[in-house]
């Protein structure tokens, strides 16, 4: 009989490695994600620019109006599965085998959170790349284009850390999904499809005040070739880091908590 | 040398006591088995081992290292399976073993001749290629097993690993257990199954409604009872006032 040795220490970041390649593992493999992430929103700007924008806008040119708001609504699409993984995660006892081992079982959120980053990216630039086929003329230049893609990554991790926080907050993987989906209908509220001016007065104020808007504001600015209002810049910045604050602090307390209820 | 050791565990779930003081002794390569009915505290025992909860009061260490001061070095000398299969569904059983490799410290090439080990072993084969979500019950529960023996820790935790095996692959996996016991595994396991006990346990304890009614080698138990006793015998006659359900499921059940 010999005595048998304590584990090893891992290198640096083998958690987040493997962890990140689960997670892209199941992003790949879990379809009705990926079609959810790219199949609703390429729907939604079909919709908004042949069924709705002749009437919103005689000229044709409504597409070049939406499909910045298309693209942060797809984020949140392409991010809302995030919750049910991560519920899946805490509620099926794998989490259990994690905490049991001398890692940071937290680095199975960061690989969900990645993922959700690299799926999301992708699922926006087929977006993209749709609009362009139904008549979207972008007129960024490179620069442009650069902090365009920095805004959208900056919010796809904001809403996605929000998606992982309500993950872990709700008590099964179909409460995760029914309180994602209030999230999603944010964008409908702000500058997204209609210009805020055209809204109810008591509704303007809020819509003003959404997250999206400044965000919305500043993309579209970008990518029609003007240059965006400073605040815009500031505020999608402040509203994005802020919301990836609150959602890590708010996120590592529920997974201590969750942890020690049991 | 005491591999497990427990204290005066006492933990309580809304005002409700689970633990009543428990203390319990493994010895280093036994293979010790915690019996009793549902809701007797024997998930509470391992989940307190396994870092998993913390105990209210008491004491609880593996290998002297404490479960609540110290749980990074407890981790580092333990495995577990729990009750739900702790697998990853939308993984092939390969890259569930592979992953575990991982986290284990092994490199890329490493954890993919381990993983190939495990499943040749565990009767995985060809099935090692499909999604775990495919599986049967029993497979399930056979890579479950083989998760934790990815790395051969110096103790195991198996929450009743063989609840919805067949006959069979519970044998299977009974020999399995005993081969690790005999390489110097130290193995806590909780049961249902009293014949599982009698044939596998080194040392056994029956836990009932927080705190432990009799311990001692399957022998030991039974010669308490009479020269015929059967550890039904002895588990009905210790739970006997316990007016949990379970209690005869149990008898049955071996």
């Amino acid at each position: 009989m010999t005595a048998l040795a304590a584990r090893p220490r891992l290198a640096p970041l083998t958690e987040e490695s493997v962890f990140i390649g689960r997670s892209l593992r199941h992003s790949l493999r879990n379809v009705e994600g990926l079609v959810m992430a790219v199949v609703l929103p390429v729907t939604l700007m079909l919709l908004f620019t042949y069924v709705f924008g002749g009437a919103l806008d005689p000229s044709g040119g409504y597409v070049d109006f939406v499909v910045p708001g298309i693209i942060l609504l797809c984020a949140g699409f392409g991010a809302s599965s995030t919750a049910v993984s991560v519920n899946q995660d805490m509620t099926r006892g794998i989490i259990d085998r994690f905490r049991t081992m001398p890692i940071r079982a937290g680095a199975v959120l960061t690989g969900h959170v990645v993922a959700s980053l690299a799926r999301n990216l992708l699922a926006t630039a087929v977006v993209v790349g749709v609009g362009v086929a139904v008549g979207f003329r972008p007129s960024a230049g490179p620069l442009a284009w650069l902090a365009v893609v920095g805004l959208v990554a900056l919010w796809i991790l904001a809403i996605t850390a929000l998606f992982a926080a309500i993950g872990l907050a709700a008590g099964s993987p179909d409460t995760a999904s029914g309180y994602g989906f209030i999230l999603l209908f944010l964008p409908y509220l702000s500058s997204a499809f209609v210009p805020i001016a055209t809204m109810p007065g008591w509704l303007q104020p809020i819509a003003e005040h959404l997250p999206v808007t400044p965000l919305i504001d500043a993309i579209r600015a970008l990518l029609l070739g003007g240059s965006p209002d400073g605040w815009d810049i500031v505020w999608s910045l402040v509203w994005c880091v802020g919301i990836i604050a609150v959602a890590a602090v708010w996120g590592a307390w529920l997974f201590r908590r969750r942890a020690a209820r049991r | 040398m005491e591999m497990i050791r427990m204290r005066g565990i006492r933990k309580a779930f809304r005002g409700t006591a689970v633990l009543a003081g428990l203390d319990l002794a493994v010895e280093t390569g036994e293979i010790f088995a915690l019996l009793g009915p549902n809701g007797a505290g024997k998930t509470t025992t391992v989940g307190i081992l396994a870092t998993l909860m913390r105990p209210d009061a008491g004491q609880a260490s593996i290998a002297g290292h404490d479960v609540v001061r110290a749980p990074r070095e407890v981790r580092r000398r333990i495995a577990f399976t729990g009750q739900a299969a702790a697998v990853d569904e939308l993984l092939t059983g390969e890259e569930n073993l592979r992953m575990l490799g991982r986290l284990s410290g092994l490199r890329p090439a490493a954890a993919r001749r381990r993983a190939g080990e495990l499943a040749e072993r565990f009767g995985l084969g060809d099935a090692a290629g499909r999604r775990t979500g495919t599986y049967s019950g029993g497979m399930r529960r056979r890579l479950d097993l083989a998760l934790s023996l990815v790395f051969p820790a110096p103790v195991l935790f198996l929450d009743e690993p063989t609840t919805g095996l067949d006959p069979r692959s519970r044998r299977e996996l009974w020999t399995s257990i005993r081969a690790l016991a005999d390489d110097g595994t130290t193995v806590l396991l909780t049961t249902q199954y009293l014949e599982e006990a009698d044939v596998l346990a080194d040392r056994l304890a029956v836990l009932d409604r927080g705190a432990i009614v009799a311990e001692g080698t399957p022998a030991e138990l039974k010669s308490r009872h009479g020269a015929d006793a059967t550890l039904d015998d002895v588990f009905l006659a210790l739970t006997a006032e316990s007016d949990s359900p379970s209690a005869a499921r149990i008898g049955a059940g071996a």
